[in-house]
Protein backbone atom coordinates (compact mmCIF):
# COMPACT_ATOMS: atom_id res chain seq x y z
CA UNK A 1 0.00 0.00 0.00
CA UNK A 2 1.39 3.42 -0.98
CA UNK A 3 -0.03 6.08 0.80
CA UNK A 4 -0.03 9.95 0.07
CA UNK A 5 -0.47 13.12 2.10
CA UNK A 6 -1.28 16.55 -0.42
CA UNK A 7 -0.90 19.83 2.16
CA UNK A 8 -2.41 22.54 0.16
CA UNK A 9 -4.86 25.37 0.57
CA UNK A 10 -8.04 25.15 -0.61
CA UNK A 11 -8.37 26.29 -4.31
CA UNK A 12 -4.97 25.35 -4.92
CA UNK A 13 -6.31 21.84 -6.89
CA UNK A 14 -5.42 18.91 -4.15
CA UNK A 15 -8.46 17.38 -4.48
CA UNK A 16 -7.98 17.63 -9.00
CA UNK A 17 -4.49 16.56 -8.54
CA UNK A 18 -5.25 13.58 -6.36
CA UNK A 19 -8.20 12.15 -8.30
CA UNK A 20 -6.73 13.02 -11.17
CA UNK A 21 -3.08 11.07 -9.94
CA UNK A 22 -5.83 8.12 -8.97
CA UNK A 23 -7.18 8.35 -12.54
CA UNK A 24 -3.64 7.72 -14.09
CA UNK A 25 -2.50 4.75 -11.72
CA UNK A 26 -6.23 3.44 -12.39
CA UNK A 27 -4.80 2.90 -15.69
CA UNK A 28 -2.47 0.40 -14.81
CA UNK A 29 -4.52 -2.08 -13.12
CA UNK A 30 -3.59 -0.82 -9.70
CA UNK A 31 -6.13 -0.01 -6.77
CA UNK A 32 -6.75 3.56 -6.16
CA UNK A 33 -8.62 5.79 -3.42
CA UNK A 34 -8.07 9.46 -3.51
CA UNK A 35 -10.15 11.69 -0.94
CA UNK A 36 -9.56 15.08 1.12
CA UNK A 37 -10.55 16.72 4.77
CA UNK A 38 -12.79 20.09 3.17
CA UNK A 39 -12.84 21.23 6.66
CA UNK A 40 -14.77 24.26 6.43
CA UNK A 41 -14.01 24.12 2.71
CA UNK A 42 -13.38 28.06 2.70
CA UNK A 43 -11.39 29.35 -0.21
CA UNK A 44 -7.21 29.98 1.47
CA UNK A 45 -8.30 27.43 4.13
CA UNK A 46 -5.48 25.00 4.69
CA UNK A 47 -6.45 21.23 3.65
CA UNK A 48 -5.17 17.68 3.77
CA UNK A 49 -6.17 15.56 -0.01
CA UNK A 50 -5.42 11.53 0.17
CA UNK A 51 -4.08 8.88 -2.43
CA UNK A 52 -4.32 4.93 -1.66
CA UNK A 53 -2.51 2.83 -4.00
CA UNK A 54 -2.47 -1.17 -3.71
CA UNK A 55 -2.96 -4.21 -5.66
CA UNK A 56 -5.58 -5.35 -4.02
CA UNK A 57 -9.29 -3.52 -3.69
CA UNK A 58 -8.99 -0.86 -1.00
CA UNK A 59 -11.20 -1.19 1.69
CA UNK A 60 -9.76 0.84 4.42
CA UNK A 61 -11.76 4.05 4.77
CA UNK A 62 -10.42 5.55 8.12
CA UNK A 63 -9.09 8.56 7.37
CA UNK A 64 -5.95 8.56 9.55
CA UNK A 65 -2.88 8.09 7.51
CA UNK A 66 0.94 7.44 7.80
CA UNK A 67 2.07 8.67 4.79
CA UNK A 68 4.68 6.87 2.74
CA UNK A 69 4.79 10.92 0.61
CA UNK A 70 3.91 14.01 1.88
CA UNK A 71 3.13 16.92 -1.08
CA UNK A 72 2.79 20.66 0.28
CA UNK A 73 1.65 22.51 -2.47
CA UNK A 74 1.68 26.02 -0.62
CA UNK A 75 4.58 27.10 0.76
CA UNK A 76 3.36 28.78 3.69
CA UNK A 77 1.92 25.37 4.99
CA UNK A 78 5.26 23.96 6.29
CA UNK A 79 5.28 27.08 9.13
CA UNK A 80 1.54 27.11 9.64
CA UNK A 81 0.75 23.45 10.12
CA UNK A 82 2.28 20.40 10.95
CA UNK A 83 3.22 18.97 7.81
CA UNK A 84 4.94 15.90 9.85
CA UNK A 85 2.41 14.74 11.54
CA UNK A 86 2.45 10.98 11.63
CA UNK A 87 5.02 10.46 9.12
CA UNK A 88 7.01 7.46 9.43
CA UNK A 89 10.79 7.61 9.78
CA UNK A 90 11.22 7.11 5.88
CA UNK A 91 8.40 8.93 4.72
CA UNK A 92 9.52 11.51 1.43
CA UNK A 93 8.58 15.22 1.80
CA UNK A 94 8.08 17.20 -1.75
CA UNK A 95 7.65 20.33 -0.59
CA UNK A 96 7.00 23.70 -3.01
CA UNK A 97 9.68 26.48 -1.87
CA UNK A 98 11.45 28.67 -3.66
CA UNK A 99 14.37 27.67 -1.11
CA UNK A 100 16.42 24.75 -1.16
CA UNK A 101 16.45 22.10 0.98
CA UNK A 102 19.15 23.13 3.43
CA UNK A 103 17.46 26.69 3.91
CA UNK A 104 13.95 25.15 3.93
CA UNK A 105 15.00 22.33 7.14
CA UNK A 106 16.86 25.94 8.75
CA UNK A 107 13.52 27.71 8.77
CA UNK A 108 11.28 24.80 9.90
CA UNK A 109 13.28 22.66 12.47
CA UNK A 110 11.23 19.78 11.85
CA UNK A 111 11.89 19.08 8.82
CA UNK A 112 15.34 18.13 10.36
CA UNK A 113 16.67 14.69 9.31
CA UNK A 114 13.80 13.94 6.97
CA UNK A 115 13.88 12.89 3.42
CA UNK A 116 12.99 16.31 2.20
CA UNK A 117 12.98 17.52 -1.73
CA UNK A 118 12.25 21.10 -2.77
CA UNK A 119 10.67 22.21 -6.21
CA UNK A 120 8.92 25.83 -7.07
CA UNK A 121 5.39 24.90 -7.97
CA UNK A 122 4.09 27.96 -7.63
CA UNK A 123 6.70 29.73 -9.49
CA UNK A 124 6.44 26.91 -12.16
CA UNK A 125 2.64 27.22 -12.35
CA UNK A 126 2.45 30.91 -12.38
CA UNK A 127 4.55 30.92 -15.41
CA UNK A 128 3.48 27.88 -17.54
CA UNK A 129 -0.07 28.14 -16.64
CA UNK A 130 -0.28 31.55 -15.20
CA UNK A 131 -2.32 31.31 -12.15
CA UNK A 132 -0.51 29.88 -9.39
CA UNK A 133 -1.92 25.97 -9.21
CA UNK A 134 0.20 23.89 -7.97
CA UNK A 135 -1.40 20.67 -8.13
CA UNK A 136 -0.03 19.06 -12.21
CA UNK A 137 3.59 20.35 -11.58
CA UNK A 138 3.51 18.54 -7.92
CA UNK A 139 2.56 15.54 -9.85
CA UNK A 140 5.77 16.17 -12.33
CA UNK A 141 7.63 15.92 -9.40
CA UNK A 142 6.46 13.33 -7.80
CA UNK A 143 7.41 11.17 -10.99
CA UNK A 144 10.49 12.20 -11.28
CA UNK A 145 11.34 11.35 -7.25
CA UNK A 146 8.99 8.41 -7.21
CA UNK A 147 10.21 6.97 -10.68
CA UNK A 148 6.73 5.68 -10.26
CA UNK A 149 6.52 5.71 -14.32
CA UNK A 150 7.95 7.20 -17.15
CA UNK A 151 7.30 10.91 -17.45
CA UNK A 152 5.92 10.66 -20.81
CA UNK A 153 3.15 8.27 -20.12
CA UNK A 154 2.23 10.02 -16.89
CA UNK A 155 2.06 13.13 -19.03
CA UNK A 156 -0.12 11.29 -21.86
CA UNK A 157 -2.59 9.77 -19.33
CA UNK A 158 -2.59 13.02 -17.77
CA UNK A 159 -3.46 14.95 -21.10
CA UNK A 160 -6.89 12.37 -21.24
CA UNK A 161 -7.70 13.61 -17.35
CA UNK A 162 -7.56 17.15 -17.99
CA UNK A 163 -9.41 16.22 -21.60
CA UNK A 164 -12.68 18.51 -20.90
CA UNK A 165 -9.88 22.14 -20.48
CA UNK A 166 -8.61 23.87 -23.35
CA UNK A 167 -5.52 22.78 -25.50
CA UNK A 168 -3.61 25.98 -24.15
CA UNK A 169 -4.62 24.92 -20.44
CA UNK A 170 -3.63 21.35 -21.08
CA UNK A 171 -0.30 22.25 -22.77
CA UNK A 172 0.68 24.88 -20.41
CA UNK A 173 0.04 22.16 -17.89
CA UNK A 174 2.28 19.64 -19.89
CA UNK A 175 4.88 22.07 -19.57
CA UNK A 176 4.63 22.49 -15.77
CA UNK A 177 4.64 19.05 -15.20
CA UNK A 178 7.89 18.40 -16.85
CA UNK A 179 9.73 21.44 -15.53
CA UNK A 180 8.40 20.15 -12.24
CA UNK A 181 10.19 17.00 -13.24
CA UNK A 182 13.22 18.59 -14.16
CA UNK A 183 13.38 20.78 -11.22
CA UNK A 184 12.53 18.71 -8.41
CA UNK A 185 15.86 18.69 -6.30
CA UNK B 1 -35.86 13.57 -29.27
CA UNK B 2 -32.72 11.71 -29.08
CA UNK B 3 -30.28 11.87 -26.84
CA UNK B 4 -26.81 10.95 -27.12
CA UNK B 5 -25.07 7.74 -25.55
CA UNK B 6 -21.75 8.10 -23.48
CA UNK B 7 -18.63 5.64 -23.69
CA UNK B 8 -17.23 4.43 -20.60
CA UNK B 9 -13.99 3.06 -19.78
CA UNK B 10 -14.12 -0.43 -18.26
CA UNK B 11 -13.09 0.75 -14.88
CA UNK B 12 -13.64 5.19 -14.24
CA UNK B 13 -12.05 6.48 -10.95
CA UNK B 14 -15.30 7.78 -9.40
CA UNK B 15 -16.41 9.25 -6.70
CA UNK B 16 -19.59 7.66 -4.89
CA UNK B 17 -21.76 11.21 -5.88
CA UNK B 18 -20.59 11.00 -9.90
CA UNK B 19 -20.86 7.21 -9.52
CA UNK B 20 -24.94 7.45 -8.69
CA UNK B 21 -25.32 10.34 -11.37
CA UNK B 22 -24.14 8.12 -13.50
CA UNK B 23 -25.63 5.26 -13.19
CA UNK B 24 -28.84 7.47 -13.00
CA UNK B 25 -27.87 8.80 -16.60
CA UNK B 26 -27.90 5.24 -17.99
CA UNK B 27 -31.10 4.59 -16.30
CA UNK B 28 -32.78 7.39 -18.26
CA UNK B 29 -35.17 9.18 -15.57
CA UNK B 30 -37.72 11.31 -16.76
CA UNK B 31 -37.69 13.83 -13.86
CA UNK B 32 -35.44 14.37 -11.44
CA UNK B 33 -36.51 17.45 -9.04
CA UNK B 34 -33.91 18.65 -6.66
CA UNK B 35 -32.84 20.93 -4.27
CA UNK B 36 -29.55 20.70 -3.91
CA UNK B 37 -27.33 20.20 -0.94
CA UNK B 38 -24.10 19.52 0.66
CA UNK B 39 -22.72 16.60 0.39
CA UNK B 40 -25.34 14.86 -2.07
CA UNK B 41 -24.88 18.08 -4.62
CA UNK B 42 -22.89 16.49 -7.37
CA UNK B 43 -25.58 13.76 -7.84
CA UNK B 44 -28.30 16.29 -9.14
CA UNK B 45 -25.82 18.96 -10.31
CA UNK B 46 -24.34 15.49 -12.87
CA UNK B 47 -27.49 15.04 -13.67
CA UNK B 48 -28.09 18.18 -14.41
CA UNK B 49 -25.39 18.53 -17.13
CA UNK B 50 -26.16 15.11 -18.44
CA UNK B 51 -29.46 16.65 -19.69
CA UNK B 52 -27.90 19.93 -20.54
CA UNK B 53 -25.72 17.88 -22.56
CA UNK B 54 -28.30 15.91 -24.08
CA UNK B 55 -27.46 12.58 -22.79
CA UNK B 56 -30.73 11.97 -21.39
CA UNK B 57 -33.93 12.51 -22.15
CA UNK B 58 -35.88 13.92 -19.40
CA UNK B 59 -36.37 17.33 -17.23
CA UNK B 60 -34.65 18.51 -14.29
CA UNK B 61 -36.69 20.57 -12.39
CA UNK B 62 -35.37 22.97 -9.74
CA UNK B 63 -37.70 23.71 -6.63
CA UNK B 64 -37.37 25.82 -4.07
CA UNK B 65 -36.69 23.22 -1.20
CA UNK B 66 -36.52 19.77 -0.14
CA UNK B 67 -39.95 19.52 0.02
CA UNK B 68 -40.63 20.59 -2.51
CA UNK B 69 -38.49 18.02 -4.63
CA UNK B 70 -40.29 15.14 -3.15
CA UNK B 71 -43.49 17.10 -3.41
CA UNK B 72 -42.74 17.11 -7.50
CA UNK B 73 -40.97 14.27 -7.46
CA UNK B 74 -44.21 12.45 -6.15
CA UNK B 75 -46.65 14.37 -8.70
CA UNK B 76 -44.16 13.41 -11.90
CA UNK B 77 -44.37 9.11 -10.36
CA UNK B 78 -48.03 9.21 -9.76
CA UNK B 79 -48.37 11.05 -13.36
CA UNK B 80 -46.46 7.81 -14.51
CA UNK B 81 -42.84 8.41 -15.32
CA UNK B 82 -39.35 6.95 -13.77
CA UNK B 83 -38.27 9.70 -11.29
CA UNK B 84 -35.20 10.07 -9.09
CA UNK B 85 -33.72 12.81 -6.79
CA UNK B 86 -31.34 13.29 -4.05
CA UNK B 87 -30.45 14.89 -0.67
CA UNK B 88 -28.85 14.55 2.54
CA UNK B 89 -29.51 15.69 6.14
CA UNK B 90 -31.46 18.85 6.81
CA UNK B 91 -32.74 18.17 3.25
CA UNK B 92 -34.28 14.47 3.91
CA UNK B 93 -35.17 16.40 7.43
CA UNK B 94 -37.45 18.29 5.38
CA UNK B 95 -38.23 15.64 2.94
CA UNK B 96 -39.96 13.48 5.86
CA UNK B 97 -43.58 14.16 5.61
CA UNK B 98 -43.49 13.71 1.98
CA UNK B 99 -41.55 10.37 2.65
CA UNK B 100 -44.31 8.95 3.79
CA UNK B 101 -46.69 10.23 1.45
CA UNK B 102 -44.80 8.96 -1.85
CA UNK B 103 -44.31 4.89 0.45
CA UNK B 104 -48.29 5.57 1.17
CA UNK B 105 -49.05 6.38 -2.38
CA UNK B 106 -46.73 3.26 -3.79
CA UNK B 107 -44.77 5.69 -6.01
CA UNK B 108 -41.34 4.28 -7.29
CA UNK B 109 -39.26 7.24 -6.54
CA UNK B 110 -35.40 6.56 -6.54
CA UNK B 111 -34.05 8.71 -4.01
CA UNK B 112 -30.22 8.83 -3.16
CA UNK B 113 -29.46 9.70 0.25
CA UNK B 114 -25.78 10.94 0.86
CA UNK B 115 -25.93 10.73 4.99
CA UNK B 116 -24.83 13.29 6.83
CA UNK B 117 -25.08 14.79 10.40
CA UNK B 118 -28.28 17.06 11.72
CA UNK B 119 -27.98 19.82 13.32
CA UNK B 120 -27.63 21.58 16.11
CA UNK B 121 -24.68 21.92 15.87
CA UNK B 122 -24.53 22.51 12.16
CA UNK B 123 -22.14 19.73 10.09
CA UNK B 124 -21.81 18.76 7.09
CA UNK B 125 -19.97 15.65 7.33
CA UNK B 126 -21.25 12.37 7.24
CA UNK B 127 -22.72 10.17 10.06
CA UNK B 128 -26.09 7.87 9.74
CA UNK B 129 -28.47 10.20 11.36
CA UNK B 130 -30.62 11.02 8.11
CA UNK B 131 -30.56 7.38 7.10
CA UNK B 132 -32.20 6.19 10.85
CA UNK B 133 -34.82 9.01 10.40
CA UNK B 134 -36.34 7.79 7.43
CA UNK B 135 -36.44 3.58 9.13
CA UNK B 136 -40.21 4.32 9.89
CA UNK B 137 -40.98 5.99 6.21
CA UNK B 138 -42.02 2.64 4.47
CA UNK B 139 -39.32 2.88 2.05
CA UNK B 140 -36.87 0.11 1.10
CA UNK B 141 -33.64 1.45 1.90
CA UNK B 142 -30.18 -0.09 0.63
CA UNK B 143 -27.04 0.96 2.01
CA UNK B 144 -23.52 1.49 -0.32
CA UNK B 145 -20.18 0.66 1.37
CA UNK B 146 -18.39 2.62 -1.75
CA UNK B 147 -18.48 3.80 -5.05
CA UNK B 148 -18.56 0.90 -6.90
CA UNK B 149 -21.70 0.27 -4.73
CA UNK B 150 -23.06 3.48 -4.67
CA UNK B 151 -23.07 2.99 -8.53
CA UNK B 152 -24.33 -0.58 -8.72
CA UNK B 153 -27.70 0.01 -5.81
CA UNK B 154 -28.92 2.77 -8.67
CA UNK B 155 -30.17 -0.41 -11.02
CA UNK B 156 -30.68 -2.89 -8.35
CA UNK B 157 -33.25 0.10 -6.76
CA UNK B 158 -34.77 0.94 -10.14
CA UNK B 159 -35.28 -2.93 -10.79
CA UNK B 160 -37.09 -3.64 -7.52
CA UNK B 161 -39.12 -0.40 -7.08
CA UNK B 162 -40.49 -0.38 -10.26
CA UNK B 163 -41.87 -3.88 -10.31
CA UNK B 164 -45.78 -4.18 -10.03
CA UNK B 165 -45.80 -6.57 -7.08
CA UNK B 166 -43.88 -3.77 -5.07
CA UNK B 167 -44.72 -0.40 -6.07
CA UNK B 168 -42.92 1.26 -3.06
CA UNK B 169 -40.12 4.21 -3.17
CA UNK B 170 -36.70 2.84 -2.46
CA UNK B 171 -33.42 4.88 -1.14
CA UNK B 172 -29.68 4.56 -1.97
CA UNK B 173 -27.42 5.22 1.13
CA UNK B 174 -24.01 6.40 1.09
CA UNK B 175 -21.54 7.98 3.42
CA UNK B 176 -21.19 11.16 2.74
CA UNK B 177 -18.09 12.38 2.01
CA UNK B 178 -16.45 9.32 2.80
CA UNK B 179 -18.16 7.55 -0.33
CA UNK B 180 -19.46 10.34 -1.75
CA UNK B 181 -16.43 12.40 -2.05
CA UNK B 182 -13.67 9.35 -2.13
CA UNK B 183 -12.84 8.43 -5.70
CA UNK B 184 -12.34 4.94 -6.44
CA UNK B 185 -11.97 2.67 -8.96
CA UNK B 186 -15.81 1.60 -10.29
CA UNK B 187 -16.07 -0.84 -12.76
CA UNK B 188 -18.74 0.43 -15.51
CA UNK B 189 -21.58 -1.23 -17.54
CA UNK B 190 -22.31 -0.12 -20.79
CA UNK B 191 -24.69 2.74 -21.65
CA UNK B 192 -27.51 -0.51 -23.27
CA UNK B 193 -26.23 -2.82 -20.83
CA UNK B 194 -27.47 -0.67 -17.55
CA UNK B 195 -30.81 1.01 -19.05
CA UNK B 196 -31.85 -3.08 -20.04
CA UNK B 197 -31.34 -4.09 -17.06
CA UNK B 198 -33.64 -2.00 -15.44
CA UNK B 199 -35.96 -1.99 -18.96
CA UNK B 200 -38.44 0.82 -19.94
CA UNK B 201 -40.73 2.41 -17.06
CA UNK B 202 -43.73 0.33 -16.95
CA UNK B 203 -46.09 2.94 -15.31
CA UNK B 204 -49.21 1.46 -13.28
CA UNK B 205 -52.23 3.49 -11.99
CA UNK B 206 -50.26 6.44 -13.97
CA UNK B 207 -52.97 9.82 -13.88
CA UNK B 208 -52.01 10.61 -17.53
CA UNK B 209 -53.50 7.85 -18.62
CA UNK B 210 -56.64 9.45 -19.76
CA UNK B 211 -58.62 6.35 -20.20
CA UNK B 212 -58.42 4.88 -17.14
CA UNK B 213 -58.81 7.86 -14.15
CA UNK B 214 -57.37 7.23 -10.86
CA UNK B 215 -56.90 9.25 -7.97
CA UNK B 216 -53.77 9.52 -5.79
CA UNK B 217 -53.61 10.79 -2.34
CA UNK B 218 -56.51 10.35 -1.21
CA UNK B 219 -58.14 10.50 2.36
CA UNK B 220 -58.66 7.22 4.63
CA UNK B 221 -59.82 7.93 8.38
CA UNK B 222 -60.26 4.82 10.74
CA UNK B 223 -62.80 2.99 8.14
CA UNK B 224 -59.66 1.95 5.43
CA UNK B 225 -57.05 3.51 6.99
CA UNK B 226 -55.29 0.62 9.15
CA UNK B 227 -55.85 -1.22 5.63
CA UNK B 228 -53.62 0.82 3.86
CA UNK B 229 -50.91 0.80 5.92
CA UNK B 230 -51.10 -2.86 7.14
CA UNK B 231 -50.70 -3.90 3.39
CA UNK B 232 -48.09 -2.06 2.59
CA UNK B 233 -46.21 -3.78 5.73
CA UNK B 234 -47.17 -6.80 4.88
CA UNK B 235 -45.66 -6.25 1.34
CA UNK B 236 -42.54 -4.91 2.81
CA UNK B 237 -42.51 -8.11 4.83
CA UNK B 238 -43.38 -10.61 2.13
CA UNK B 239 -42.91 -9.32 -1.34
CA UNK B 240 -39.79 -7.32 -1.17
CA UNK B 241 -37.09 -10.04 0.40
CA UNK B 242 -37.56 -12.08 -2.93
CA UNK B 243 -37.50 -9.52 -5.12
CA UNK B 244 -34.79 -7.64 -4.11
CA UNK B 245 -33.03 -11.10 -4.08
CA UNK B 246 -34.29 -11.77 -7.63
CA UNK B 247 -32.40 -8.11 -8.53
CA UNK B 248 -29.72 -9.03 -7.12
CA UNK B 249 -29.07 -12.37 -8.41
CA UNK B 250 -29.87 -10.64 -12.00
CA UNK B 251 -27.46 -8.17 -11.50
CA UNK B 252 -24.68 -10.84 -10.72
CA UNK B 253 -25.42 -12.44 -13.84
CA UNK B 254 -24.93 -9.00 -15.78
CA UNK B 255 -21.96 -7.56 -13.90
CA UNK B 256 -20.52 -10.73 -11.88
CA UNK B 257 -20.97 -8.08 -8.52
CA UNK B 258 -22.89 -10.27 -6.16
CA UNK B 259 -24.66 -8.60 -3.27
CA UNK B 260 -26.73 -9.92 -0.23
CA UNK B 261 -29.62 -8.57 2.07
CA UNK B 262 -27.48 -9.54 4.68
CA UNK B 263 -23.28 -9.33 3.57
CA UNK B 264 -21.45 -11.67 5.94
CA UNK B 265 -17.09 -11.45 5.97
CA UNK B 266 -15.40 -14.60 7.39
CA UNK B 267 -18.59 -15.17 9.60
CA UNK B 268 -18.59 -19.28 8.73
CA UNK B 269 -16.59 -20.15 11.83
CA UNK B 270 -16.63 -16.65 13.86
CA UNK B 271 -16.07 -16.27 17.62
CA UNK B 272 -16.54 -12.73 17.61
CA UNK B 273 -18.64 -10.24 14.99
CA UNK B 274 -19.13 -6.67 14.55
CA UNK B 275 -22.14 -5.53 13.15
CA UNK B 276 -21.99 -2.10 10.61
CA UNK B 277 -22.93 -0.14 8.07
CA UNK B 278 -21.48 1.95 5.37
CA UNK B 279 -18.07 2.74 4.62
CA UNK B 280 -17.19 0.68 8.54
CA UNK B 281 -18.24 -2.38 6.87
CA UNK B 282 -15.18 -2.55 4.84
CA UNK B 283 -12.85 -1.04 7.04
CA UNK B 284 -14.04 -3.74 9.51
CA UNK B 285 -13.18 -6.15 7.18
CA UNK B 286 -9.90 -5.53 6.58
CA UNK B 287 -9.33 -5.40 10.52
CA UNK B 288 -10.85 -8.76 10.81
CA UNK B 289 -8.48 -10.19 8.22
CA UNK B 290 -5.98 -8.86 10.21
CA UNK B 291 -7.79 -10.17 13.47
CA UNK B 292 -7.24 -13.81 12.68
CA UNK B 293 -4.08 -13.88 11.87
CA UNK B 294 -3.44 -12.55 15.44
CA UNK B 295 -5.82 -15.92 15.91
CA UNK B 296 -9.02 -13.82 16.77
CA UNK B 297 -11.54 -15.78 14.98
CA UNK B 298 -13.33 -12.40 13.80
CA UNK B 299 -15.83 -11.81 11.33
CA UNK B 300 -18.09 -8.45 9.86
CA UNK B 301 -21.93 -8.42 8.95
CA UNK B 302 -23.00 -5.18 6.87
CA UNK B 303 -26.71 -4.51 6.53
CA UNK B 304 -27.00 -4.38 2.84
CA UNK B 305 -31.03 -3.94 2.93
CA UNK B 306 -31.87 -1.59 6.40
CA UNK B 307 -35.49 -2.02 5.60
CA UNK B 308 -37.26 -4.00 5.31
CA UNK B 309 -35.12 -5.42 8.19
CA UNK B 310 -33.84 -8.55 7.16
CA UNK B 311 -34.39 -10.17 10.84
CA UNK B 312 -34.60 -13.63 9.61
CA UNK B 313 -31.44 -13.66 7.44
CA UNK B 314 -29.44 -11.85 10.44
CA UNK B 315 -30.55 -14.41 12.95
CA UNK B 316 -29.05 -17.17 10.59
CA UNK B 317 -25.80 -14.85 10.16
CA UNK B 318 -24.98 -14.66 13.59
CA UNK B 319 -25.66 -18.43 14.59
CA UNK B 320 -23.20 -19.64 16.82
CA UNK B 321 -21.31 -16.44 17.68
CA UNK B 322 -20.27 -15.76 21.21
CA UNK B 323 -19.59 -11.77 21.34
CA UNK B 324 -20.96 -9.47 18.84
CA UNK B 325 -20.74 -5.57 18.50
CA UNK B 326 -23.10 -3.40 16.95
CA UNK B 327 -22.09 -0.14 15.54
CA UNK B 328 -24.65 2.86 15.91
CA UNK B 329 -23.40 5.87 13.57
CA UNK B 330 -26.25 7.96 14.88
CA UNK B 331 -26.71 9.70 18.38
CA UNK B 332 -29.14 7.43 20.17
CA UNK B 333 -31.09 9.98 21.97
CA UNK B 334 -31.48 8.07 25.07
CA UNK B 335 -32.18 4.89 23.71
CA UNK B 336 -29.14 1.52 23.54
CA UNK B 337 -29.37 2.62 19.71
CA UNK B 338 -31.33 1.33 16.34
CA UNK B 339 -28.87 -1.49 15.29
CA UNK B 340 -28.39 -3.01 18.92
CA UNK B 341 -31.87 -2.78 19.32
CA UNK B 342 -32.51 -4.88 15.90
CA UNK B 343 -30.28 -7.18 16.98
CA UNK B 344 -31.52 -8.05 20.39
CA UNK B 345 -34.54 -8.04 18.98
CA UNK B 346 -33.42 -10.38 16.33
CA UNK B 347 -30.95 -12.74 19.05
CA UNK B 348 -33.81 -12.94 21.64
CA UNK B 349 -35.71 -15.41 19.95
CA UNK B 350 -32.92 -17.84 18.66
CA UNK B 351 -30.60 -20.07 20.28
CA UNK B 352 -27.82 -17.69 19.71
CA UNK B 353 -27.04 -16.85 23.58
CA UNK B 354 -23.85 -14.20 22.55
CA UNK B 355 -22.55 -11.25 24.17
CA UNK B 356 -23.89 -8.19 23.07
CA UNK B 357 -22.74 -5.12 23.16
CA UNK B 358 -23.64 -1.50 21.77
CA UNK B 359 -21.35 1.07 20.44
CA UNK B 360 -22.28 4.34 19.56
CA UNK B 361 -19.39 5.96 16.94
CA UNK B 362 -18.33 8.49 14.08
CA UNK B 363 -20.75 11.27 14.51
CA UNK B 364 -20.35 14.23 12.61
CA UNK B 365 -17.74 12.16 10.09
CA UNK B 366 -15.05 11.52 13.35
CA UNK B 367 -12.95 8.85 12.01
CA UNK B 368 -13.42 5.52 12.74
CA UNK B 369 -9.65 4.16 12.52
CA UNK B 370 -8.37 0.61 11.89
CA UNK B 371 -7.07 1.35 15.93
CA UNK B 372 -10.46 1.66 17.12
CA UNK B 373 -11.73 -1.31 15.44
CA UNK B 374 -8.60 -3.44 16.61
CA UNK B 375 -9.46 -2.31 20.31
CA UNK B 376 -12.58 -3.45 19.85
CA UNK B 377 -12.40 -6.87 18.66
CA UNK B 378 -10.35 -7.48 21.52
CA UNK B 379 -13.00 -6.03 23.84
CA UNK B 380 -15.41 -8.71 22.10
CA UNK B 381 -13.26 -11.55 21.94
CA UNK B 382 -12.87 -10.85 25.88
CA UNK B 383 -16.12 -10.52 26.10
CA UNK B 384 -16.54 -14.10 24.26
CA UNK B 385 -14.31 -16.29 26.69
CA UNK B 386 -15.82 -14.29 29.46
CA UNK B 387 -19.27 -15.88 28.02
CA UNK B 388 -20.51 -12.24 29.26
CA UNK B 389 -20.44 -8.57 28.72
CA UNK B 390 -17.45 -7.56 30.49
CA UNK B 391 -18.35 -3.37 29.81
CA UNK B 392 -21.54 -1.55 30.33
CA UNK B 393 -24.01 -2.24 27.26
CA UNK B 394 -23.67 0.80 25.71
CA UNK B 395 -19.93 2.68 25.06
CA UNK B 396 -18.80 5.76 22.88
CA UNK B 397 -15.75 5.36 20.37
CA UNK B 398 -13.13 8.12 19.36
CA UNK B 399 -15.32 10.94 21.60
CA UNK B 400 -12.88 13.04 23.76
CA UNK B 401 -13.14 13.32 27.04
CA UNK B 402 -13.80 11.35 30.10
CA UNK B 403 -14.82 7.45 28.53
CA UNK B 404 -18.40 7.50 28.34
CA UNK B 405 -20.21 4.39 28.41
CA UNK B 406 -24.14 3.83 29.88
CA UNK B 407 -25.97 0.73 30.76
Amino acid sequence: MLEIRWHSRAGQGAVTGAKGLADVVSTTGKQVQAFAFYGSAKRGAAMTAYNRVDDEVIMNHEKYMEPDYVFVIDPALVYTTDVTVNAKADTVFIITTHMNAEELVASQPKLEGKNVHTVDCIKIAQETIGRAIPNTPMLGAFMKISKMYDIEFFKENMIRVLGKLPQKIIDANMLAIQRAYDEVK
Amino acid sequence: MAFDKMELRDIEVWDGNFAAAQALRQCQIDVVAAYPITPSTPIVEGYAKFEADNFVEGQYVMVESEHAAMSACIGASAAGGRVATATSSQGFALMVETLYQSSGMRLPIILNVVNRALAAPLNVNGDHSDMYLGRDSGWIQLDAYCPQDAYDLNFIAFKIAEDHDVRLPCMIHQDGFMTSHTAQGVKTLTDDEGYNFVGDFQPMNDMLDLDHPVSHGVQTEEDWHFEHKARQHNDLMTKVFPKVQNAFDAFEKLSGRKYNIVEKYDMDDADVAVVCMGTSVETAREVATEMRAKGIKAGVVGIRLIRPFPFMQIKEALEGVKAIATLDRSAPGGAPGMLFNEMAGALFNSDTRAALSGYVYGLGGRDLTKKHLVDLYTELQANADAGKVLTPLQQFIGVRGPKLSYL
